[in-house]
């Protein structure tokens, strides 16, 4: 009853307990954050437009990405990963969804940011669509905590076109 | 995401369709260990609501084709087992250190 063995598996077990308990507050003082996030996303220039040999549609782009992703941030914020994606519609497919590019903010200092670059992924269609296709440009946070909740929104902006012919 | 031996991540699964940016778990055909990576395409058919995924380690510089098998080029809705929505650091090194040191399992368990 008294013994190391009792004693040491009562105080690991009451030790465990609290620290469960303290990431569970950490994480639940997230929901009183409000956060009030800006992003633009222009997309300056079409690099190449082609259709491979297997006759999908490839396209390059140039974008350039600002935003600004401060107020995500809290004490129980270890980082935040963010990624621009399009999203469209083809005959075939209900929902095509492309990321372009992504990043990993570490601090509330990086959060505010401008970026100019080409597709950091091979933008690729499942056939040959893309052709004149209007598509939207999403940009998505997923704020990663220290502990508990993960929670993850995007804007949408609409409006961008592909060209109507390869090049 | 980075997450290291001891932490214990929250998997949820339910009927909403893939999306991108979702971190996911799936289990390559044959291979014994799950992997939990984000989803970074997504491709949904307009009859049937099947999907093709593609997913990629965030601190990887490629993508995952290189760990589907030889000539699967995407992830099915079936390959998919649940999505990370949150974790506890640390916690999980109470197991391990138990499952490494029996000696401490005895010691911390009850015996009469």
């Amino acid at each position: 009853m008294h013994s190391f063995g009792y004693r040491a598996n009562a105080v690991v077990t009451f030790a465990v307990t609290i620290l469960a308990v303290m990431c569970s507050l950490a994480s639940l003082s997230d929901n009183f954050n409000v956060p009030t996030p800006t992003a633009d996303v222009k997309v300056l220039n079409i690099n190449w437009f082609q259709k491979q040999p297997n006759g999908n549609d490839e396209v390059s782009l140039t974008l350039n990405i600002s935003a600004d992703l401060s107020s995500m941030f809290t004490w129980n914020t270890k980082q935040v990963f963010v990624f621009v994606a399009a999203e469209y519609e083809t005959p075939q497919n209900a929902l095509n969804q492309v990321s372009f590019w992504d990043g990993i903010i570490p601090s509330k200092e990086h959060a505010k940011f401008w970026i100019h670059t080409t597709n950091k992924y091979r933008f690729i269609d499942q056939g040959s669509n893309l052709r004149g296709k209007d598509f939207n440009l999403t940009l998505h946070w997923h704020v990663m905590p220290k502990t508990g909740k993960m929670f993850a929104d995007k804007i949408v902006m609409t409006g961008y076109r592909l060209p109507e012919e390869y090049r | 995401m980075e997450s290291q031996g001891g932490d214990i991540l929250f998997l949820h699964m339910n009927q909403d369709p893939i999306r991108a940016g979702e971190i996911v778990v799936f289990n390559v055909d044959g291979k014994d260990i799950p992997i939990v990576h984000r989803v970074i395409e997504v491709h949904e058919r307009q009859d049937t609501g099947e999907v093709d995924v593609l997913t990629k380690g965030d601190n990887n510089h490629g993508d995952d084709r290189l760990l589907y098998p030889y000539g699967q080029l995407w992830l099915q809705k079936y390959h998919i087992m649940g999505r990370a929505v949150g974790f506890l650091p640390y916690v999980g090194w109470v197991t391990i250190i138990m499952n490494e040191k029996p000696v401490i399992k005895d010691a911390l368990t009850f015996h009469n």
